[in-house]
């Protein structure tokens, strides 16, 4: 009986992992556009996109900031039109059909005014970072915006509370090869109970750490970021 | 027989009882209303929250951080715990959240408007007029441990702003305006002369013509390829302040919807003209005014004078990268006119209401604190931070204020030229300014009055067609939207307290299913044991 227990078992990983295995991240339904046509596409045009989620803001309002991407490229979502029932089935992974108008605000190009709908039958994915430590300093860094991204050994320059003390966001001034960045702790993304806003406030100036987190943009790179070790 | 059937009564009863008073439970119940105690208790102690809201400028968290350790200092017993945000948004949710379960803050920094949605919870805010006429613990009471201004002291247009149902709801705690923060250089380079007064006329047509390309394709203005002229940051206000100038309806004190009119078309007409030619857009749809201002991609940027430190080339507060800033002459002028002879500008700031609790003393507490925040020390601190000015005409006329006000441009930091200007302009302006009427409903109707402006907008970036059935359309879309009723009662009764909270969940039915099944079968014991008792009776 045992031996039957673990077979199945056995059976059932194998199925799992042939699953997730076999889940093509750049799969399109019909009329969806690649993500080479959003890139293309004019600001203030309508958009029709489909990804996988990689995070979410905490939703508020009927509305819920996402994160979005697909095995090409990353989609910023603001604001989505979004149920507090549907908020809580968007978790990491799961694939949505996005429709909304491609907007720009202080340099991030965004999904704005969207509504979605789950895709059903599809599995889960999720991205792996895409490691940009040496394309920090680069022109081409925009066309990564948004994907989840890895920086190796950076220096931290100055950890600031946006009101002087924890709660809010934190802004991270980072510094690699003598050029420095501002990366952010997002507060609606990661809180002030999570782990790594928690860890980013201890960082001192001096540290080197690998830092995860999303390629966002506020007037010039600023990384929502995610983890730091 | 009777026996029985009283025992049968009284089972129900039980159940009808028990079942009432669950049903009770759900629905906001409200606090018994505040009553002055005779005497401050100062052998307790109380620790009371306030909720700030701060311009994402450190300096005012300092100040509030500061203000608490004073206030404690004069009252140990009374510690002080201190939530920020920094926005209004979000406190105003928050503090609806929170209505429901009586866990409001003691102090708050809120809008009226707000005020007028928290009202509608049971006796959830505190009616300040029997606290600020008190001899002992009221505005200058011969109790208070610090040197508070009376009430004739407090700005007399400013403190109306916070009276509303026959009641005071609010003290004011700084003020503000909008203001026109102008790339000057650009304006000159354009052919133009930055007049006194703006008018609405003069930036559309300014606009118009910086919108001219060179061949490769980028402004001539600034040389650059991205260039909006003008940049609103909040579109409920420039709505509201429209309207205002052209005297044409907003709403009334009774709440009545006026806004869906001829003159909003008309306004909305202009603003679809600018936005489809590129030279109008908003805080919302492209960025911070300021930051645009300051990068030379925007020659208007309206914006609040509390947003003044961070306007300008050589602002105190800078949010863009050294490299995109660019240096020109800034001038700050009042937001665009119809009318020179009569400018219009909107009153605005943070005010702070005081919840109620149950416990009257708390509530005492709360108050001593609230009035605090309105000693010199606080005003002319906090009114220093941005272009506030303060709401006390003792802290405004005090030494320590006009002393400020004469080092304009001394340095570029606490006297920060734009920054002062910001302030002058409305110290010369407080009789220009107006408020809208608050009544339960009107915090939705400014936020439509800013939706219809921010839809009509990216419409016309969007290709769509904005005409009569546009127009139409929009309006149909705003009301449903923002649940206005045009007549005057609001969908906002329903927001706190004593909303309506819909079908009782699952859970709930369960339960009480559950309970009305054990007292039945309780009644059925009951019942059989009597019915067995009268047998035996019988039978022997």
């Amino acid at each position: 009986m045992k031996k039957l227990l673990v077979a199945l078992l056995v059976l059932l990983m194998a199925f799992a992992i042939t699953g997730c295995a076999s889940e093509d991240p750049n799969a399109k339904s019909e009329g969806v556009m690649t993500y080479a046509e959003y890139v293309a596409a004019d600001l203030d045009a309508e958009v029709v996109v489909e990804g996988y989620v990689q995070a979410t803001q905490s939703w508020w309002d009927n509305k819920i900031t996402v994160y979005l991407q697909d095995g090409e490229g990353a989609y910023f979502l603001y604001e989505m039109a979004c149920s507090e029932e549907d908020a809580a089935k968007l978790v990491k992974g799961t694939k949505i059909c996005v429709t909304g108008y491609k907007g720009e605000w202080a340099g991030e190009v965004e999904i704005m005014d969207a509504t979605f709908t789950f895709v059903e039958g599809a599995g889960k994915w999720t991205a792996k970072p895409v490691d940009l430590t040496d394309v920090l300093h680069k022109s081409n860094l925009i066309t990564y915006q948004n994907q989840f991204a890895s920086f190796k050994d950076m220096t931290i320059e100055a950890i600031e509370y946006k009101n002087g003390e924890p709660g809010d966001d934190i802004y991270v001034t980072v510094s690699k090869n003598g050029k420095s960045y501002d990366f952010c702790v997002e507060r609606y993304l990661t809180d002030p109970e999570t782990d790594v806003y928690k860890k980013v406030g201890e960082l001192k100036k001096g540290d080197v750490v690998d830092i995860e987190g999303f390629l966002y943009w506020y007037e010039g790179v600023n990384t929502h970021i995610t983890s730091v070790k | 027989m009777m026996k029985l059937q009283k025992k049968l009564a009284l089972c129900l009863a039980f159940v009808l009882l028990a079942l009432t008073g669950l049903t009770g439970c759900h629905g906001a119940r409200g606090l018994e209303p505040f009553r002055m105690p005779g005497e401050f208790d100062a052998d307790r102690t109380y620790e009371i929250t306030f909720w700030a809201k701060n311009d994402t400028n450190r300096t005012q968290v300092d100040i509030y951080h500061k203000a608490i350790a004073d206030f404690e200092e004069l009252y140990p017993n009374i510690k002080v715990n201190l939530r920020l945000y920094t926005d209004y948004g979000r406190i105003y949710n928050d503090v609806i959240t929170n209505i429901a379960t009586n866990t409001t803050p003691n102090v708050c920094i809120t809008y009226p408007d707000h005020v007028a949605t928290y009202l509608t919870g049971v006796n959830t805010v505190v009616p300040l007029d029997d606290l600020f006429t008190d001899s002992r613990y009221g505005l200058g009471g011969s109790e208070l441990k610090f040197d508070g201004p009376a009430q004739s002291e407090i700005v007399g247009k400013f403190l109306e702003e916070c009276s509303f149902d026959g009641h005071y709801y609010a003290i004011p705690y700084m003020r503000s305006t909008e203001a026109c923060y102008i790339n000057k250089t650009y304006v000159e380079k354009l052919g133009y002369e930055v007049p006194d007064v703006l008018t609405w006329d003069f930036i559309w047509e300014v606009a118009e013509a910086a919108m001219e390309k060179d061949a490769s394709g980028k402004f001539k203005v600034n040389g650059k390829e991205v260039l909006i002229p003008i940049v609103y940051k909040s579109t409920d206000n420039m709505m509201i302040s429209m309207l205002k100038q052209k005297g044409a309806e907003y709403s009334d004190a009774a709440g009545k919807i006026g806004i869906f009119n001829d003159t909003t078309e008309e306004i909305l007409y202009t603003v679809a003209e600018h936005a489809g030619t590129g030279a109008f857009s908003t805080f919302k749809i492209s960025s911070y005014p300021a930051n645009m201002l300051n990068a030379g991609e925007c020659i208007f940027a309206i914006d609040s004078t509390a947003g003044a430190t961070w306007m300008g080339s050589d602002a105190p507060l800078i949010d863009i990268a050294e490299e995109t800033l660019v240096k020109f002459e800034t001038a700050v002028r009042t937001i665009p006119q119809y009318d020179t002879e009569q400018p219009l500008m909107i009153s605005q700031g943070p005010s702070i209401c005081v919840f109620n609790k149950a416990d009257d003393q708390e509530v005492l507490a709360s108050w001593l604190f609230a009035q605090f925040l309105l000693t010199n020390d606080v005003q002319i601190a906090y009114a220093g931070t941005e272009g506030y000015v303060p709401v006390t005409t003792k802290a405004q006329e005090s030494a320590e204020y006009q002393d400020y006000l004469a080092r304009a441009g001394e340095d570029g930091e606490h006297h920060y030229i734009v920054k002062m200007q910001a302030t002058e302009l409305l110290l010369n302006n407080i009789e220009n300014t107006f408020v809208t009427p608050v009544f339960n409903g009107s915090a939705s109707l400014r936020d439509a009055a800013g939706q219809l402006i921010e839809n009509v907008t990216k419409s016309v970036r969007r290709g769509e067609t904005v005409d009569d059935s546009y127009m139409e359309k929009l309006y149909k879309n705003v009301i449903s939207l923002y649940r206005l009723n045009l007549d005057g009662a609001s969908q906002e009764s329903d927001a706190v307290g004593r909303k309506d909270l819909g079908p009782l969940p699952a859970t709930s039915k369960a339960l009480l299913l559950t309970l009305a099944g054990v007292w039945f079968l309780m009644g059925i014991y009951v019942l059989r044991g009597v019915l067995k008792k009268k047998s035996l009776e019988k039978k022997q």
